[in-house]
Parts: C-alpha cells; sequence; structure tokens
C-alpha cells in the first residue's frame, strides 16, 4: 500500500511592538524577571485589557502579505486554561473572526512551485514563562506575558517533509520583509506546531493526526514530520492504528517519542471577549496599512533582475534576508554599482559574517561605507588588491572609506606626469628586459610591470602603468 | 453627626464656613458607624488612621467653595479596589488582599477630596441579593433587623439608611445597587453601562456591570454620578458620550413626560402591596402631568434565565485569576498545582459563588455552548430590541424595583431559584445597558417600597428629572428607620 | 435536560473545583433546578437572531502603541504567597500541560 502524508502547521510569530497587546507595559527581552510587567499583564482583580492598534496593524500586514482576506468586523474571545504562566487563566485571542483568512504563500520544491494555503492568521497574546525546577517548584518570569503574537495555520496542502521545510522558511521570509517581527526560532519569536498524518493514496479521508508542539528549529520539523510520517505508514502497515496524540521531537536520536494521549478536545470555553468592544475596519484602513508594508521578497528579486541587471540567482540570495535585501538597495541607493554591490554583499561580505559569526547589521558595515568603497574602485583611486585592505577595515571598524585611504596613503598612483619619470627609470636599470620584448619575448613586460609596482609598493595603477609602459617602449 | 438631616449642599456649607471641620465630620462618622453597625454590619473594613490623617490635611487647606464633594466622608463598596486599603470582595480567596492601585472611581473621588472611611460588605463577588454570601458578616436592613438588606451591594445601602454614612458606592451586575436601595428607602442608580469605568471594580460579569451611587436624595444622587462619570482610557468599554451636570435638570417640572409601565412588571408575581405602592406613584406622575400607559416587554420575562447564563458564563472566567498565585488565598498543605488550583479555590469560594461557576463553566463548555451561552445572547438581543420599541414612543419606564419588600433572613439563601427570581425586574435593564433608578415609593409593613425608573441610554437626565420631582411631591425619603437615628 | 453527577463532577474539573460527595449531591440537584429554569429559554425563537455580547456604544477603541513602564516588582511581589529571586513560585505540575 502507498501512502501519502498531509502536514499542518500552526506557527506563532511574535511581534516586535513597542508595547504589549493589552496593556501598555513595553515589550523587551532580555530584562530581569517580572521588570517590565503590570497590573493587566497580572491579572489584578479589577483590571481590564485595551487593545494595541499597533499590534493589530502588524497582524493586518502579516495578513496582507500572505494575501488573506480581512476580517471587517473583528472581536477578541477569551480561551480559558490554567497555567501559572497564564494569569488571567484566559488567554485573549480570535477564534471567530481571525484578522485573516483564505491566505497562500509560494513554495519552490525541487525546482517544482506549489502554492500552500493558508486557512487562518489570528492576533493573541502570548504567555509568562514558566520554569521548572529540581526543586519542585516551578518559577514564573510574566515578562513575556502580552506579547503580542499571530498565530497562521495553513491548509492541509503540505505533502512532505521537505514542503514543511520550505513553507517556514518562506513563511519567516515573507514575515520578516514585513518588519513586523524578528521572526528568530533560536530567540523563541518563531514556534510551530506541527500536525501530522498518513491515508492510503486515493482515500478521501484525512488520518489521524499526531501533534508536535512548540519546534524552535526549521530542521526539527523536517526531521521530525519526516519521522512520524514513517512511523505511522509502518504502524499502519503492521495493522495498527494511529491514534490521537502529542509527541515530542527527539534530537539525539531523530525520532518522535509520544508525551500523551488526547482524551477528546480539550475545552477552552471560547467565548467573545466581553472588555473590549468590536472594531471594525474599514477599507481605508486596510489601504492605509497596505501602503505601510516594506516590499516583498519576490517584488524585490523581479526589480533586480530586470531593472538592476543581477543574475537570477544572485537576486535569490540577496533577498533571502530583509536585512541584506535593504542593505543591498541601501548601498545601490548610495551611489554604488548594483553588480559591484551585489558581488561584495555575496562574496566578501558574506565570507566575513560566516568566519566571525555575525549577522550583517552585528558588523560595522554601513551601506554608505560600502558604497563608498565600491565608487573608490570604480574612479580608479584605489586597485582591487587595496580594495580587500579597505573592505577589512571598513567592516571591522566603520572607517569611512575615503578618509582611511587618503590617510594610510593607499590612493592608487595614475598621474602619468607621476608614473612616466619612474617608468624611464625602470626601463633605464632593465636594458635586458627592453631587448627580450623587442625579441618578442611577452613576459618581459609582466617583469617590468612587477618593477614599477614594487618601486610604489603596489599603489600605481596597473591599466595605466601598462599603457605608459608600451609607450615608453615603443618609443625605444 | 445626624445625616437624616443633611445632604451634600448642607454638609458643604457647613465646612467651608468652618462651623465644622473635616476632622471632626470624620470623626463623627466613625462615631456613627461604632453606634449602629453593631446592628446593621454594613462596613467589613474602616480606613480610620487614613481618613483622618486626611482630614486633617483637607482642615489645613481648607474646603474649596466649589467642590461640593471635597471632605466629605463616604464608604465604598469592597469589590472596588482601593489602594493601600484591604479589598476582598467578601470573599475569603481574597481576605488579606492589599491593592496596589486605585479603581478608576477612586482615584476620580480621591482627586474630588471625598475621604473614604471604609468598605462596605456584599455578596461575594457581589452574587446575591441579600449580602449574606458574605463570607465574612451578615449585614441587617436599617428598616428591622430581622431583615435582609438585599444585595450585593447590601452594606453600602444599609450604611446610608442607617445615617453611618451620607452616601456610598455600590456596583450592579443585575440589581445589584437598585434592589437593596429599594430594600432600604434610599435612591441607588445603575448608570448607562459605559457611564462609569470599571477599572478596578473587581469583575463580576463584564458586559453588565456598573458602578452607581447610593444616595438618600435624588439630587445627591446626581451629584455623586457626575463625579465618577466619563471616559477612561483604562477601560475600553467605558463611553465618550457627552455628560450633562445630572443635576441641571432638578426643577420639578415633569409636564408632558411620557413615561410606560410594562404590564410584565405588574403581573402577578408582584406582591400586592408592591403594586398597590407603585400604582400610587403612577397616580403622583399622573397629577405632576406626565401620561403613563401601559406597555409590553414581551421577552423580559426570559431575563433571568438570560442573566443567569450569561453572568455566569462571564464569571466563571474573570474568577478563573482567583488561582492562589499571584495574590489571595493559597491552600497550605499543597503538594503540586492542582492542588494549589483546586485546594485554593474550594477552600476560597463559598456556595454561591461556587454555583456560579459551575453555571458558567458548564454553559461554555464545548457541548452545551449554542444552546446556552449563544442562545441567552440571542435572547438578550430580543430584549435590548423590547425597550428600543418602547423607547420610541416613551422618555421612561417605571415600575417596581423588586417584586417584594425586604425578605427575611435566611428565607431564600439555600433555594436558589426563588433567591434569582428576585431580581426579575432589574435584570433586563443590566442586560439592555440602561440606566435604572430606584427610590422610595412608600411602606408595608414598616419596610420600605421601591419604585424602578428606567431611562433610555445616556438620558440618565431624564431618569433624574422624573426621580426629583417625584421626590419632591413626596414625604417618602423624609421617613427614618427607628433604629439608632435620633441623635 | 437533566445533569448528572459525573457530568458535575467534570465541569468542576474545568473550573479547578472539588466537591465533597455530599457537596456533589447538593450541587447536582441545585444545578439541576437551575439548568430546568434556564431552559425556558428554548421555546423563544432566535433563528437569524445576532447575539448581543457588549452593550457599550465604545467600538474600536485601541491605544497607540506606546510603552509606559511596567509596576515596581516589589509591589507586584506584595501579595504573592510565594516567590524567590523575583519570581513568583509554585509548586510545580506533575502532569505537564499542553500550553508550556
Amino acid at each position: 500500500m502507498n501512502f501519502e502524508t498531509t502536514i499542518g502547521l500552526e506557527v506563532h510569530i511574535e511581534m516586535k511592538t513597542k508595547s504589549k497587546a493589552f496593556s501598555p507595559a513595553p515589550v523587551k527581552y532580555g530584562v530581569e524577571q517580572n521588570t517590565n510587567t503590570n497590573v493587566v499583564d497580572w491579572g489584578f482583580p479589577g483590571v481590564l485589557p485595551t487593545v494595541n492598534k499597533g499590534a493589530l496593524e502588524y497582524g493586518m500586514r502579516a495578513a496582507l502579505a500572505l494575501n488573506c482576506e480581512i476580517t471587517k468586523d473583528i472581536h477578541f474571545d477569551r480561551k480559558n486554561y490554567f497555567y501559572p504562566d497564564n494569569p488571567k487563566a484566559y488567554q485573549i485571542t480570535q477564534s471567530e473572526t481571525p484578522i485573516g483568512r483564505n491566505g497562500w504563500l509560494e513554495i519552490e520544491v525541487d525546482g517544482k512551485k506549489k502554492k500552500i494555503g493558508i486557512e487562518e492568521m489570528h492576533v493573541e497574546e502570548d504567555a509568562g514563562k514558566n520554569t521548572h525546577s529540581p526543586d519542585g517548584y516551578s518559577y514564573v518570569d510574566l515578562n513575556r506575558q502580552g506579547t503580542p503574537l499571530i498565530e497562521i495555520v495553513s491548509k492541509p496542502d503540505i505533502t512532505s517533509a521537505d514542503e514543511a521545510y520550505a513553507y517556514l522558511v518562506r513563511l519567516r521570509q515573507i514575515i520578516q520583509f514585513t518588519g513586523i517581527s524578528d521572526v528568530k526560532m533560536e530567540e523563541g519569536s518563531m514556534r510551530a506546531d506541527v500536525n501530522v498524518s498518513v491515508r492510503p493514496i486515493g482515500s478521501d479521508k484525512f488520518g489521524t493526526k499526531t501533534e508536535m508542539k512548540n519546534l524552535n528549529s526549521f530542521e526539527h520539523v523536517r526531521k521530525g514530520a519526516h519521522y512520524e510520517a514513517k512511523r505511522q505508514q509502518r504502524v499502519l502497515l503492521s495493522g495498527g492504528k494511529i491514534q490521537q496524540e502529542t509527541r515530542r521531537f527527539d534530537e539525539p536520536t531523530g525520532e518522535t517519542i509520544l508525551m500523551r494521549v488526547k482524551e477528546g478536545a480539550s475545552d477552552y470555553r471560547y467565548f467573545p471577549e466581553p472588555d473590549i468592544p468590536p472594531i471594525h475596519i474599514s477599507d481605508d484602513w486596510i489601504e492605509e496599512v497596505r501602503a505601510s508594508i516594506p516590499e516583498m521578497p519576490d517584488k524585490r528579486r523581479e526589480k533586480y533582475v530586470s531593472s538592476w541587471g543581477i543574475p537570477e540567482y544572485d537576486a535569490g540570495v540577496l533577498t533571502q534576508t530583509k536585512e541584506m535585501s535593504d542593505f543591498f538597495e541601501a548601498t545601490v541607493a548610495e551611489g554604488a554599482d548594483a553588480k559591484l554591490a551585489a558581488n561584495w554583499l555575496m562574496g566578501e561580505v558574506n565570507a566575513y559574517m560566516n568566519a566571525n559569526k555575525l549577522e550583517l547589521l552585528e558588523t560595522k558595515l554601513t551601506p554608505e561605507n560600502l558604497a563608498g568603497m565600491i565608487k573608490l574602485i570604480e574612479d580608479g583611486t584605489i586597485s582591487s588588491k587595496i580594495a580587500k585592505k579597505v573592505f577589512q577595515e571598513i567592516i571591522s571598524n566603520g572607517s569611512e572609506p575615503k578618509a582611511w585611504v587618503e590617510a594610510k596613503g593607499l590612493v592608487q598612483l595614475s598621474d602619468p606626469a607621476v608614473l612616466e619619470p619612474l617608468i624611464e627609470t625602470v626601463l633605464n636599470n632593465n636594458e635586458k628586459s627592453i631587448e627580450d620584448f623587442k625579441n618578442g619575448k611577452g613576459r618581459a613586460i609582466g617583469f617590468l610591470v612587477g618593477q614599477i609596482m614594487k618601486e610604489t609598493h603596489g599603489k600605481a595603477n596597473p591599466k595605466i602603468v601598462n599603457k605608459l609602459l608600451m609607450d615608453s617602449l615603443k618609443k625605444r | 453627626m445626624n445625616y437624616f438631616k443633611h445632604d451634600f449642599a448642607s454638609l458643604h456649607e457647613l465646612l467651608v464656613n468652618k462651623e465644622l471641620s473635616v476632622t471632626d465630620l470624620t470623626q463623627q462618622t466613625f462615631d456613627n458607624i461604632e453606634k449602629r453597625d453593631q446592628k446593621i454590619g454594613a462596613f467589613l473594613n474602616l480606613n480610620k488612621e487614613a481618613a483622618l490623617e486626611q482630614a486633617a490635611q483637607l482642615d489645613q487647606e481648607g474646603v474649596a467653595a466649589d467642590n461640593l464633594l471635597s471632605g466629605i466622608p463616604l464608604g465604598i463598596k469592597d469589590n472596588i479596589v482601593t489602594k493601600n486599603l484591604k479589598t476582598t470582595a467578601a470573599s475569603k480567596i481574597l481576605e488579606n488582599f492589599d491593592p496596589i492601585y486605585d479603581a478608576t472611581v477612586v482615584e476620580k473621588l480621591n482627586a474630588l477630596q471625598t475621604i473614604t472611611v471604609g468598605k462596605t460588605n456584599m455578596d461575594e463577588f457581589a452574587m446575591g441579593g441579600s449580602t449574606e454570601s458574605s463570607a465574612f458578616k451578615l449585614t441587617k436592613n436599617a428598616w428591622d433587623q430581622t431583615k435582609v438588606p438585599g444585595g450585593s451591594s447590601g452594606g453600602s445601602a444599609a450604611a446610608v439608611a442607617s445615617g453611618e454614612v451620607i452616601a456610598a458606592l455600590g456596583s450592579d451586575t443585575g440589581g445589584s445597587i437598585r434592589q437593596p436601595a429599594a430594600y432600604n428607602g434610599i435612591v441607588g442608580v445603575k448608570p448607562t453601562y459605559g457611564r462609569v469605568s470599571r477599572y478596578g471594580l473587581i469583575a463580576f460579569a463584564s458586559s453588565l456591570d456598573q458602578i452607581g451611587p447610593l444616595t438618600r436624595t435624588v439630587r445627591d444622587n446626581a451629584i455623586l454620578l457626575n463625579a465618577i462619570s466619563g471616559l477612561d482610557p483604562r477601560d475600553s468599554t467605558s463611553s465618550s458620550h457627552a455628560i450633562p451636570d445630572f443635576t441641571a435638570k432638578l426643577d420639578g417640572n415633569i409636564k408632558g413626560m411620557k413615561i410606560a409601565v410594562p404590564k410584565e412588571y405588574m403581573g402577578e408575581g408582584v406582591a400586592s402591596e408592591v403594586r398597590e405602592g407603585i400604582k400610587n406613584a403612577i397616580a403622583v406622575f399622573e397629577k405632576l402631568g406626565a401620561t403613563v400607559d401601559e406597555v409590553s416587554l414581551p421577552h423580559s420575562k426570559y431575563g433571568v434565565p438570560v442573566y443567569y447564563i450569561i453572568a455566569s458564563s462571564e464569571a466563571s472566567s474573570n474568577l478563573q485569576r482567583f488561582d492562589g498565585i499571584r495574590y489571595g488565598h493559597r491552600a497550605a498543605d499543597v503538594k503540586n498545582l492542582e492542588d494549589v488550583y483546586v485546594k485554593s479555590r474550594s477552600e476560597g469560594f463559598g456556595d454561591e459563588v461556587k454555583r456560579r461557576i459551575m453555571l458558567g463553566t458548564f454553559s461554555l463548555s464545548a457541548g452545551t455552548y449554542d444552546a446556552f451561552f449563544k442562545k441567552a445572547a440571542q435572547v438578550r438581543t430580543l430584549i435590548c430590541r423590547d425597550f428600543a420599541n418602547v423607547f420610541n414612543d416613551y422618555d421612561l419606564v417605571l415600575g417596581p424595583t423588586s417584586p417584594t419588600t425586604a425578605f427575611g433572613i435566611g428565607e431564600d439563601i439555600n433555594d436558589p431559584v426563588t433567591m434569582y427570581m428576585n431580581d426579575i425586574l432589574t435584570i433586563p435593564v443590566n442586560l439592555a445597558g440602561l440606566p435604572g433608578m430606584s427610590l422610595p415609593a412608600g411602606f408595608a409593613n414598616g419596610l420600605p417600597i421601591g419604585m424602578q425608573l428606567i431611562a433610555n441610554r445616556f438620558d440618565e437626565e431624564t431618569m433624574y428629572r422624573a426621580g426629583y420631582a417625584f421626590e419632591q411631591a413626596t414625604d417618602f425619603h423624609k421617613e427614618v428607620p427607628t433604629f439608632g437615628g435620633q441623635d | 435536560m437533566a445533569i448528572s453527577a459525573s457530568e458535575v463532577e467534570h465541569v468542576a474539573g474545568l473550573a479547578k473545583l472539588a466537591f465533597t460527595d455530599e457537596e456533589l449531591q447538593k450541587f447536582t440537584g441545585q444545578m439541576d433546578e437551575i439548568i430546568g429554569m434556564v431552559q425556558q429559554l428554548s421555546e423563544v425563537d432566535t433563528d437569524g437572531i445576532p447575539v448581543t455580547t457588549h452593550v457599550t456604544d465604545a467600538t474600536g477603541v485601541m491605544r497607540e502603541d506606546v510603552a509606559v513602564s511596567g509596576t515596581p516588582r516589589e509591589e507586584l511581589m506584595r501579595n504573592v504567597p510565594q516567590h524567590q529571586d523575583g519570581y513568583i513560585k509554585v509548586p510545580a505540575i506533575i502532569d505537564e500541560s499542553e500550553e508550556a
């Protein structure tokens, strides 16, 4: 029997607003426990939520970027459950009226493009953090409580672990370009719940699904989904049944491990949040938000190829992250040649980031300085050899390239008035080479150029030197 | 201080003319409470030290001539959060709760320099109509100490009716200001939903709760509502609707006012002496030049079940935060998290609260949501429409506040359904978010009869105007309980 | 519709309440009575009638995304039954919750 796999992904993304979704306390990471919370986050008796317009607009941005229909009349709902990191014992979310519905994004696996549907997308609040200690206690930090989240639920269109991986990569890319989140899996600002089921090919009913919660690595999603699909097939082929259960991806073994069997659906007792009146989203507002969305990667890629003459592959690399793409565009805007800028970013800059394990914005490089250096190369002020030195300087120390080149005396010698006497001296000292040249030995030129470069400590402009040298030789 | 002989204006005059210091007034208020509260049991917790300190400060600064409320001692219902003053909502689960912030209404009153003398008793989490579900004490009716003061704002109503204070704040979710006001022969107003900020009111049912004043006169009530009304950015359900001066139209003139009396409010379920009292009141209104017609609110009879589903559902969710983790009672001898939850909550909540949590949890459950919560929310729409239809043609709806006068202590406490039916006339007002007032309209067997005036949304002005005209035309508000009021 | 003691127990579980057998009997009886009262609603035709969940005239109430510093931790901790090093301390769960 042959099986097909169906994977559903529910992805939570933390949005980088200034304040929390339903309280004005700051959204900040890496601060001391319980120092960025207020009475609302703590669910004190009598407190009430207030909706952060910015969080809702960020949610709308994501919905629009994912081609969703915006729900015009929304309200919030309460999802009720007890947990120490959930102070009100309900989460404010959108169950009946998610901000976005029926969206899609496009993935490419093995050269084949495929649209993956998005069932719905809603805005909600994150919980605090509960740390279990071996002393038999849990320690609760509510700093994260109330951080705005979007949850994005895929349609059952994903049919392989590779597609699931591609979906997540694509989703992260799109969300990153909207500017609403840093979408860093390792920092927990993007987390995925993965549902996997298999069914015999041709069956019109989905199989029973199992769930893996809160995965924070794309690779784990791929491996976990792959393992889980295979495991389910094995169970079915051996005559077994899949039960609805929560499983955990075990990194060392690459297997999924049973955590608990689900007995019926959880009863979260959703109902409309009475403390927040309904909100109408007007067409004008939607258009306003649409206009605020930065250009998406596909559009940028197209622009790079058709208007800026960048090869297709390079354009893809440059639009993988918003950081890179923004940097590239800013460098071009500073007057650098697009192709040269692309080559530097994909070559030296990338190499530097990898070698030093730094993000682009963590280096000292600025678009102004990169563009400045490229212009110095283009106008012949520095040689490409010197440029490597200049690059190291501007990316590690942030120096302004022109000033630094001048201060270090690295400006290329291009002035014939300076170079000609030098050439004459070198020729006078190397009669043998002139003879060789006249006898048709081409490599004599190389030797002579080398001598001139030596005299100028590598600063002579090789092009000019070549031309002047040929002129002088012809005269001899 | 004999509060039976005063109102805000006359006290203010004494204070401004320095015939009475704020300190003396405050001290005398505590004296009143000390003498009477042994019988009445209106207060849970007094704020003596801080209040006298504040009074002394005010005496130094002098009472502002343009601020009627400056230096006036008030009682605050114990579900309204007061910073540094223990707030329990009459529940064991909050027995030692020490709030770290003030409710918006308390901030507003503080800014007007009123003096909070203490926190008044109530039904636990405002769930009840007799104040008997308080975890801490019984409160007695000012007119007959074998009777309940009504509830849930029973402490506030009894404190005002017995002359312990001149006014108090209460909260009203299904009648919790109006019914105790009726039982105690005073004036109680539930404002339009959204008129007064709920920030800092320990939530019972978020879509129904409103804070409002309990006073001995209509004018004082309007003055106190002026003080606490207004949009609050911390309460998204509070309204930006313009706030008129609620005292502006208290001129006794209601000629041509169109009043509707729903036949459902004068039916079999209403005690004959109450019906009689209301009929007499109707005659007064007619004499004053109002026209009074019978109308129908056909869905009002469903108010009680709709209310019990919606209020309990919201309450079940609102009260989940009392989990023994961040504040409030945590059970001793807990082995794990489940113990913390279950033991703390089971020990901390009383029976009535548990009943409502249970009903609410049940109503919101996956299998029952549509037949219970959703159905109730739909019938609520029909109740709202009934009122909207009447207000197309009328200025005011009139009826009794409660089907009976105050009942005996212990009579209904173990029969929830009978107890719930006491709210049948007040509940529809909360469901529709309308303003409602109860004011004295007579006596039966020595117990006050309350008349309810219901106005259209944000039309408290008309309600106060009519109430004032009635009050001026009658002497019921001048009656004082024989208990302790003779000093 | 009658409610059984086991249903009442299930609801109590959701609400994190525990009852003794005696209480459970009492509550089941009372719940049953209340549910009976509530069921008169089934006689109302609500076909096509929208729900009313809010009665305020306020709609679309939102706040600008401006951060205001939080409440000082010492104040927040004032009512906490058990805390340590700025954390709220609670006995650990035995059963790992799904919402971890």
